[in-house]
């Protein structure tokens, strides 16, 4: 079992000729994932790492010769908006958003489309996700190699507003001898298409996650959603939280910035130490120390078990 | 500000008569990603402040005649073959 | 982004929505003419992008043009939260009879933007909001569809207002939806919306902010309609000089992105750390353990040698950096072996030993190996990944602390 990934799951990449693309394309195929196509417009007949290149999600469609699952867009900011919705519109169900600085209305109407099409957006400004020894859906991890070296399979559920922490954070879990089930980066903007309550139902019916660990900052209520869901639905998994950015509760860090574009602290329920406290309201465990979180986890699902 | 230092970390070198080659010379410009050669009717020249940045890809290596561009390690005193 | 009150009137005026006629003006003669011209009683408000004007002394009534002009000379030499203001707004003093509040802002958990209407305006609407939660309503906004004006009328509707009023406010709140929508704004809020005594509705007030990402698809609005020049970029805080060095290092060269904050921040541990949730996370751990950072600073994307050196040389200038702390977590992407190189390259120019003045090195990840050897030919003191970011913090503070004492 899995979440959102399997072994079988298709994906394209659109803007696969940029520099970042590239790679992530050549670390994707090396780790086993089913990349059947690329997008670039005007590039038509071309071939990155032996992926086929085309000019339009449609002809990848048609090429693949039949409905594809997934899409990596890595395009610019000012053209994103285009190509999610090119890949909705042509059926494609799970779309991992890398871009960075899109502007808050154009991803809002990439997630009011995709509600409507019933598709799934991670991201953006996120690495994508990964299910340890099936399947990487973007540049989660890095190179197969160093991907394999951060993420074995176990029953952790990871979810993180940070890239670079995911990764962190599944190797102590590995290291500990845990492993991960699926390892999501959110993505670290204000509005982005999954949250953690809204991907908290995967993982609950996922029969390889015993716990979850997310990694989170200041910032926006999306800790409040998550309370909320977990107080409306008696969720069997454990939940460990590290909040990170403490420090920008100080008085003389308001009104700045710090870290990912979501990272703004625009009310007082955004500050870290309310954040904190209404997690541990809803019984979710905030440890202290990022090196706390896999002997946290021993200790919740031992207590569970 | 101190000044700037260079070839602390990475040497490179192009072999005689390889170095005089002007094709050869246009050749490693053109792959070298940190721009760490420069080609002239005369053949090759090093771009000094940049040796550091090599990214120890092996692309010149491979763009000339075997054994004739040599990268350098500065730190181990190793040769990237 | 955000906007002068005079710049927040014309955007809600370019939207169709009815303002008074006000004046803007830079000196105490303009502002007499302002006042000439409004004929009658005005109030004179000082134009600084800060709340709290009424209470500095910012906001002054007048009688007479020549009691505007006294005013404005003033108010123009009025210093309010550090800021002294672009200039002053002549405004009539309305006939008031009832004050409302209309505004647009985010809700990031529904990701649609939210309409908020009160029959109870002039005031803070949180405070509303907590006191008389019946006075205020809601309502959410397609973005993809054409915004009808009925949704604004149920929100009205929502609060008991009806009659001439309601209709009379309906256009004024689908306009303002529409117009955050259009000009990708954070905030578009308009308080108090006033009914005066002829029963017309004008916006006496207006706060607007722009998306920081969208300032250069704005450019019709910013450059040619309010005239606000590119280098004008309304930062909440004036840069320092680490801050604008570090940026101008960053914006020479593609490669990679380093970033650096020192404001609120006079430790003596320099931090070259990365990347956004590393930073942060890095940070805290530092402070935890009772270090003083020095800086905030992010690495990310692969950057160049150069760029790395940049960084670091800039944090070891800083006025009472002992030694710095090179910490990420896992790195895919940056390279090891180039920021180390980048680091141990910054204190050599400097003439400081690596070894002395890197007080630990913990970036693990893509080409780690590589970049151990050349740590270990400077005699760095590095880590891998099994020495955690709170542990590799805590193990510069020690060393920074014992150099100290």
């Amino acid at each position: 079992m899995s979440v959102l990934l399997n072994k079988g799951t298709t994906f394209i990449v659109q803007g696969i000729t940029g520099r970042e693309a590239v790679n992530l394309t050549r670390e994707c195929l090396d780790y086993g994932s089913k990349v059947v196509g690329g997008v670039t417009p005007g590039r038509k007949g071309r071939e990155v790492h032996g992926v086929p290149v085309f000019d339009t999600v449609a002809q990848a469609v048609e090429n693949h010769g039949g409905p594809i699952d997934g899409s990596v867009v890595t395009v610019p900011p000012a053209f994103t908006k285009d190509a999610v919705f090119e890949a909705i519109l042509n059926g494609i169900k799970l779309i991992v958003i890398v871009t960075e600085r899109i502007p808050r209305g154009d991803v809002a109407q990439m997630v009011e489309l995709a509600d409507m099409e019933g598709a799934r957006i991670i991201g953006p400004n996120c690495l994508g996700l990964i299910v340890p020894g099936v399947c990487k859906m973007g540049g989660i991890g890095g190179p197969a190699k160093d991907a394999a070296k951060s993420y074995a399979p176990g029953p952790v559920g990871v979810m993180s507003r940070s890239g670079g922490m995911t990764t962190e954070i599944s190797s102590s879990l590995t290291q500990a001898g845990l492993g991960v089930s699926t390892a999501v980066s959110i993505g670290g903007d204000a509005i982005i298409g999954s949250t953690y309550a809204e991907l908290m139902p995967y993982f609950e019916a996922d029969e390889q996650t015993e716990a979850i660990v997310i990694y989170t900052e200041p910032g926006g209520r999306m800790e409040a959603q998550l309370s909320q869901w977990v107080a409306d639905n008696n969720s069997r998994l454990p939940i460990v939280a590290f909040m990170a950015g403490k420090f920008m509760d100080d008085e003389e860090m308001k009104g700045m910035s710090f870290g990912h574009a979501g990272t703004i602290v625009e009310g007082v329920e955004d500050t870290a130490t309310e954040k904190i406290a209404r997690l541990e309201a809803a019984g979710i465990r905030v440890v202290e120390r990022i090196d706390q979180i896999p002997d946290t986890v021993k200790e919740k699902i031992g207590a569970d078990a | 500000m101190a000044e700037q230092l260079n070839k602390v970390f990475i040497d490179v070198a192009v072999d005689e008569p390889a170095a005089g080659d002007a094709a050869l010379a246009a050749k490693l410009e053109e792959v070298c990603p940190v721009n760490i050669f420069k080609g002239t009717p005369s053949g090759v020249e090093i771009v000094e402040e940049n040796l550091d940045e090599c990214v120890l890809c092996r692309l010149c290596i491979e763009a000339a005649p075997a054994g004739t561009v040599h990268v350098k390690k500065l730190y181990d005193g190793s040769e990237l073959t | 982004m955000r906007f002068y009150e005079y710049e927040a009137r014309r955007i809600v005026e370019l939207a169709g929505i009815p303002v008074t006629k006000y004046g803007f003006c830079t000196s105490a003669e303009q502002a007499r003419a302002a006042a000439e011209e409004i004929g009658g009683p005005v109030v004179v408000k000082s134009q600084v992008l800060s709340g709290g004007r009424m209470k500095a002394g910012g906001v002054k009534f007048a009688d007479t043009p020549e009691e505007a002009a006294a005013h404005a000379e003033a108010i123009l030499q009025l210093e309010i939260n550090d800021q002294m203001p672009r200039g002053v707004l002549v405004d009539p003093k309305a006939e008031v009879k009832q004050e409302y509040y209309a505004s647009v802002v985010w809700d990031g958990t529904a990701k649609r933007p939210l309409m908020l209407f009160s029959d109870m305006g002039g005031i803070d609407i949180e405070e509303v909001a907590e006191t008389h939660p019946d006075h205020v309503g809601r309502g959410h906004l397609t973005n993809l569809f054409p915004i009808p004006d009925f949704e604004a009328k149920q929100t009205i509707a929502a609060t008991g207002v009806s009659g001439s009023q309601l209709n009379r406010a309906t256009p004024i709140l689908a306009r303002l939806a529409r117009l955050f929508r259009e000009y990708d704004m954070t905030l578009a809020e308009i308080n108090p919306l006033a009914e005066l005594t002829d029963g017309s509705f004008v916006a006496l007030d207006a706060h607007m902010e722009m998306e920081n990402e969208a300032v250069g698809r704005q450019k019709q609005l910013l450059r040619t309609q309010l005239e606000i020049a590119e280098e004008d970029t309304r930062e909440t805080y004036e840069p320092s000089d680490f801050e604008r060095h570090v940026a101008a290092i960053d914006a020479a060269d593609h490669r990679g992105v380093i970033q650096g904050k020192d404001h609120g921040f006079t430790g003596n541990l320099g931090l070259v750390i990365g990347a956004g949730g590393g930073s942060l996370t890095l940070t805290d751990a530092v402070r935890s353990q009772g270090g003083k950072p020095a800086n905030y600073s992010e690495i990310g994307g692969n950057p160049s040698v150069a760029k790395a050196c940049g960084l670091a040389k800039e944090v070891l200038e800083k006025d009472g950096v002992e030694k710095i702390a090179v910490m990420m977590s896992i790195v895919s992407n940056t390279r090891v072996d180039i920021v180390a190189r980048g680091v141990i390259k910054a204190c050599l120019e400097l003439g400081k030993d690596p070894g002395e003045t890197i007080a630990i090195f913990r970036i693990p990840g893509a080409w780690e190996d590589e970049g151990f050897k050349i740590l270990e030919r400077y005699g760095v003191e590095y880590c891998d990944r099994s020495v955690s970011l709170w542990e590799a913090a805590g193990r510069a503070v020690a060393k920074v602390q014992g150099a100290a004492g």
